[in-house]
């Protein structure tokens, strides 16, 4: 069904560059340096440990941050405002105090989409996350696996080109991070460029096409998926592969 | 104890005899508090979510500002707005004073703040919570604005009673620029002031109560809708 699937732009936004991005704040470098170009059609993962500055790049990708030095470029734009190409799911859902189909519609409101198609995009969007159930409750009371698959609803509504995932999981049980990463997995169907942080190696390994190691606030290593897993050339990438750093603590 | 069982009855048996000089009062009571805080709300609330929202040079005087006229005297707003609407003031011409209307505009000034100053500090932890979010679904300043108003609408019932609280307490600001004059512009506060000074302290008692009672119940009412919508949102 045609209205399953967001339609990309024509012409799309993409690539993004990074051009010698540096983000500083309280007189420190947070992020140094960053140089990197991500394509249409592969799914972007940045991987590194905490701290490594993984959320501040997304927040400088998605325009939330503006880099102290270097900056983002969306080479396709042409001449157009990037920021309705884009949607972004937090790792806490913020959650409108409002319901759940309400919260979605906010979004098509901001758009400026038409009342009258909103309903069914709101239906849609439900239904792909499996809360249309849920759509007259609060947004609020919803367990937080279910505020975070509105969080996905209220995206998958707007159709973005390009969505931003800041460790969408991380507070997640399994059956839920389940439920999420198909959501993901039906953007990346349909078209929808994801850019998506994790520390977890499992999550990376079956959503990626390519991996962005970050590390202390350094891109150490870009490369695809497969060569990533297989053996990355940076040592520290060795290492947070093995698991074997201090910051990784082992399961019990 | 005499006059406190003397005040009692008088106050019950105003409110059973239904005495119509006691509801024009309470009447006019009502219309004049009810109007300040509507207006102070109308003007209040969306300076207090801006100064929440944007930053600015003096935004902090601002605040300290807003915050202190918080614990405006009423007497000192009274005859500020006495001296506006005064036949030799600025807006003279109008004949507004000894009027409800000038009540009511003394009354918003000693409002405003309140509402503002509370609806900031709502405002603000809610921005906290929802900035980032709007502004990647794209939301201006004004959109912004409007959205945490009515998110926060439940918690600013709060700022919005306790605006009326202080409307409906005050006599300061009300005696002055309306004078207590009997079926014109006497108000409960004004009435139990005049039956004060008159030695009638029963009767001046049992207004009191009527206003305690009056303003008990618009508070519990607000205090039931505003729980009721806190559990039912989980906020």
């Amino acid at each position: 069904m045609p209205s399953d699937v967001p339609s990309p732009p024509s012409v799309s936004i993409l690539p993004l560059e990074a051009r010698a991005v540096s983000l500083e704040a309280g007189g420190k470098r947070l992020i140094k340096d960053l140089n990197f170009t991500l394509e249409a059609a592969k799914s972007t993962i940045v991987l590194g440990p905490n701290g490594a500055g993984k959320s501040l790049l997304l927040r400088l990708c998605h325009g939330l941050l503006k880099p102290s030095a270097g900056e983002i470029v969306w080479r396709g734009t042409r001449g157009r405002d990037p920021t309705p190409y884009q949607a972004m799911v937090f790792q806490r859902p913020v959650m409108l105090r409002r319901s759940v189909a309400a919260n979605i519609d906010y979004a098509l409101a901001l758009r400026k989409v038409p009342r009258a198609q909103r309903r069914n995009l709101i239906e849609d969007a439900l239904h792909r996350t499996g809360l249309e159930h849920f759509a007259r409750h609060p947004a609020r009371v919803l367990s937080i696996g279910e505020q975070q698959r509105l969080a996905l609803a209220r995206a998958w509504a707007l159709t973005p080109e390009v969505l931003f995932l800041d460790e969408p999981t991380a507070s997640l049980d399994p059956n839920a991070t389940h439920v999420i990463e198909q959501v993901i997995a039906a953007f990346d169907a349909a078209g929808t460029k994801i850019i998506m942080t994790t520390h977890d190696l499992g999550q990376a390994r079956r959503l990626a096409d390519e991996i962005v190691f970050l590390h202390q606030g350094r891109a150490l290593e870009i490369s695809t998926a497969d060569d990533f897993f297989a053996g990355p050339i940076d040592a520290s990438a060795q290492a947070f592969l093995r698991g074997e750093l201090l910051w990784r603590t082992p399961d019990p | 104890m005499t006059d406190i069982g003397g005040a009692l009855g008088a106050a019950f048996s105003m409110i059973v005899h239904f005495d119509r000089d006691l509801a024009e009062i309470v009447g006019l009571s009502l219309r004049v508090s009810l109007s300040a805080v509507f207006l102070a709300t109308v003007i209040g609330m969306p300076l207090g979510a801006a100064l929440a929202l944007f930053r600015f040079p003096g935004r902090a005087a601002v605040v300290v500002l807003l915050n202190a006229l918080m614990g405006l005297p009423p007497v000192v707003v009274g005859l500020i707005v006495y001296l506006l609407l005064s036949r030799t003031g600025p807006f003279g011409v109008m004949g507004l004073l000894f009027t409800p209307t000038a009540m009511i505009i003394a009354q918003v000034l000693l409002v405003v703040p309140i509402v503002a100053a509370l609806t900031r500090q709502v405002a603000e932890d809610l921005w906290a919570e929802y900035e980032e979010q709007l502004r990647s679904l794209g939301a201006g300043s004004g959109q912004a604005l409007v959205a945490l108003l009515w998110d926060g609408r439940f918690i600013l019932m709060t700022a919005v009673l306790a605006g009326f609280g202080r409307a409906s307490a005050e006599v300061g600001g009300v005696m002055i620029v309306g004078g207590n004059i009997d079926h014109v512009t006497r108000v409960m506060t004004t009435a139990i002031a005049l039956e004060v000074s008159k030695g009638n302290l029963a009767l001046a008692l049992g207004l009191g109560i009527v206003l305690i009672v009056l303003s008990t119940a618009i508070s519990l009412a607000a205090y039931q809708i505003k729980e009721a919508t806190l559990r039912r949102h989980a906020i």
